[in-house]
């Protein structure tokens, strides 16, 4: 196991890279100007001495390999330096700057990082948490009313999209109910918020509410139903008879012998998905105002905002062959029948 | 086939109070189009130390029977209707589910047919053998052990305490059906149901299963239901046979008897099926034709009047009840044998 995922690791430096060409040949080839933000009044002369300031006038293989040195070595020695304090010469070397801000893109993505990680992350768990209690009693009791009403939800929660979803409830929570009921809930999520004590507390669980909500309703509808079928393929096999011919208590039948064996899926699906908690909920966290990472991609797209967009792109790409590593890892831990040595 | 040395030991079987005493029993199953009657007044015994074959077609009720007694079947589709089955004084159709689970896996021990699906992939082989040994017998973790390994050694599997923390994939087919077996005795059972527990095995192992049969039930002493299609296997190992077709017993009579004087037309058809080794080669083997019948209400006429060769009138008007045919056999069909015929 360890030698599999020392050989994936390396394996992942040639495809990481590759991946990092690929995307910076996409973002250089559509036809955005940096400047093109700029307001008009600015001559085309001094447009050229910025885009000359910026680098875009270079050769691609030179701009890339800028990148390449400044993402894996400036950067990281930066974040270096300013956590520890030495003096690694790192100083005065250029950052990744972003066209749009001009400051660090790195920078930028550690600002959005917090919104997005706690209201995409929280979603997950919470979808988590709803979604495998419903699979295992749908799987369980296949076909009842529960399982009817579980496998409705799940639909509508697989098929309305979030730009949907998220208009409904700001509707309701937000417009409907009037803004000094118990109910109301704000429609705006306000990232300068800062929770210091019990009230300020309610205010920012209040304002998580929604979109938590509309996400988990897509991670709820996806992963219960993955859990459902794998519930259901493991509670016809053999073994489980066995387990019920020793005499063994139905909810450890249930729990422990055939809950361990549809896990082995669902655990792989729960962690190829975390990437997208990074990536963000593009279009939720447009719907309700977090600026996340998914909106500072958006923005920058709009802007022509290169590096950032490349730098965001490329760390989703890190994460999602990171993240189907460590699904092939939990494979091998999770299922005694795969060994990788 | 020799019956090999327990010939005598069997000899006053019959005075015996028997260990298990069905009577009557009846399952059916709801399906979308409509009831199957599976079981349909089922009435045998078992003595102690006995070793009863059951045989049949597929399809014939045999392991259906077997699981209805010890509440194995799922509930719905399948519904045990009627009668009693009489284990250590109590009705076990009417005992509940507490009761219930202490008798299987503690007091009736099962081996299933397919050793390859019937152990659980994901738990090692010792957790699944001490399993009953903590439910029943309240072993705590390293008496559980010891015995395990102790059972592992009486199945004869080489190498007992290591292969413990092996996984079933890590054992061949024949190996885990020791292993099955070691689960099954683990409880010191009164009766152990075996069904079909040779029929996945290649031939030198399923000899093996048979060997390792004979000598535990020597050596413990305990009652076996031996669930099979193979005649070969009965008249090598049982003391008494039972004949089922259609979902009812139609013939029962101790082995020797059985194999030299069939009274029931179908156990005649089976006995001719099997291709005999001596004499004139034969170019087409012998078949029972047509299918057997699935049951679609509680049979009102003979179920295997349509593939029967002595059929008479009564037979489409009456289902033939047991009746003796001589010193512990009895057939249910209308039409008399001349004996030794």
């Amino acid at each position: 196991m360890f030698n599999f995922t020392i050989r994936r690791l390396i394996l992942t430096i040639p495809t990481l890279l590759f991946i990092s060409f690929v995307i910076f040949l996409i973002v250089k080839l559509s036809p955005s100007d940096p400047t093109g933000n700029l307001p008009l009044t600015i001559p085309a002369e001094v447009r050229e001495q910025i885009r000359e300031a910026l680098g875009v006038n270079q050769p691609l293989i030179v701009q890339y390999l800028k990148w390449l040195q400044q993402f894996f070595w400036i950067e990281p020695l930066i974040y270096l330096e300013n956590a520890t304090g030495w003096d690694l010469g790192a100083g005065d070397a250029t950052r990744l700057i972003s066209y749009q801000t001009r400051s660090p893109v790195m920078d930028l993505i550690m600002q959005r990082m917090p919104q997005t990680l706690w209201v995409v992350g929280t979603a997950y768990v919470v979808g988590i948490l709803i979604a495998l209690p419903i699979g295992v009693i749908s799987a369980y009791k296949q076909y009842s009313v529960f399982d009817q009403v579980g496998t409705f939800v799940s639909m509508v929660g697989f098929s309305v999209p979030p730009f949907f979803s998220g208009v409904v409830v700001i509707v309701l929570f937000s417009v409907i109910i009037p803004s000094d009921s118990f109910f109301w809930l704000p429609s705006i999520y306000d990232t300068t918020h800062r929770v210091t004590d019990w009230d300020s507390f309610v205010y920012q669980f209040r304002q998580m509410i929604m979109p938590v909500m509309v996400l988990a309703l897509q991670i709820t509808a996806q992963i219960s139903r993955f859990t459902r079928a794998s519930m259901l393929d493991n509670l016809n096999q053999d073994y489980v008879r066995t387990a019920r011919a020793k005499g063994l208590r139905e909810r450890t039948v249930v729990l422990l012998h055939v809950l361990r064996n549809s896990m082995i899926p669902v655990v792989t699906v729960i962690a190829l998905g975390i990437p997208s908690i990074f990536g963000g909920a593009i279009i939720t966290e447009q719907v309700f105002k977090v600026n996340g990472l998914g909106q500072l991609l958006i923005l920058s797209i709009q802007g022509g905002d290169v590096p950032t967009v490349q730098t965001l792109t490329f760390i989703f790409a890190i994460l999602i062959v990171l993240f189907n590593l460590i699904a092939d890892i939990l494979y091998g831990l999770l299922d005694p029948r795969i060994r990788y040595d | 086939m020799p019956r090999g040395d327990l010939s005598d030991q069997s000899a006053d079987l019959s005075a015996l109070q028997p260990v298990l005493d069905v009577q009557n029993l009846k399952t059916v199953f709801k399906t979308r189009s409509g009831e199957v009657h599976a079981v349909n007044s089922v009435s045998f015994d078992v003595k102690p130390g006995e070793l009863l074959g059951v045989v049949g077609e597929s399809g014939s009720g045999k392991s259906v029977t077997m699981m209805s007694l010890i509440g194995l079947l799922p509930s719905p589709p399948a519904d045990v209707k009627d009668g009693r089955v009489i284990f250590d004084g109590v009705d076990l159709l009417k005992a509940d589910a507490k009761t219930l689970r202490s008798v299987r896996g503690g007091k009736i021990g099962f081996v299933f047919q397919d050793p390859m699906t019937s152990l659980n992939p994901v738990f090692t082989v010792g957790f699944q053998i001490a399993e009953p040994l903590r439910k029943h017998m309240g072993l705590g973790k390293r008496a559980a052990r010891a015995r395990s390994v102790e059972l592992l050694e009486l199945v004869g599997i080489p190498d007992a305490a290591r292969r413990l923390s092996d996984y079933p994939h890590q054992f061949s087919g024949g190996m885990r059906q020791r292993v099955m077996i070691a689960i099954a005795l683990a409880c010191d059972p009164k009766v152990l149901i075996a069904d079909e527990p040779t029929t996945a095995l290649d031939v030198t192992i399923q000899a093996q299963i048979l060997e390792l049969i004979k000598d535990l039930r020597q050596k413990l002493g305990m009652a076996i239901i031996w669930i099979t299609h193979d005649l070969g296997v009965i008249a090598g190992i049982a003391d008494r046979v039972v004949v089922m077709y259609g979902g009812q017993i139609v013939e029962q009579a101790p082995v020797k008897e059985l194999f030299g004087n069939p009274q029931h037309p179908y156990t005649r058809a089976l006995l001719e099926t099997i291709p005999s080794v001596r004499g004139p080669r034969e170019d087409k083997l012998n078949v029972i034709e047509g299918q057997p019948p699935i049951m679609g209400a509680a049979p009102t006429a003979c179920p295997f009047r349509a593939r029967c060769s002595f059929r008479h009138d009564r037979c489409d008007r009456e289902n033939p009840v047991r009746r003796t045919v001589g010193p512990g056999h009895d057939a249910a069909c209308f039409h008399e044998f001349s004996h030794g015929a």
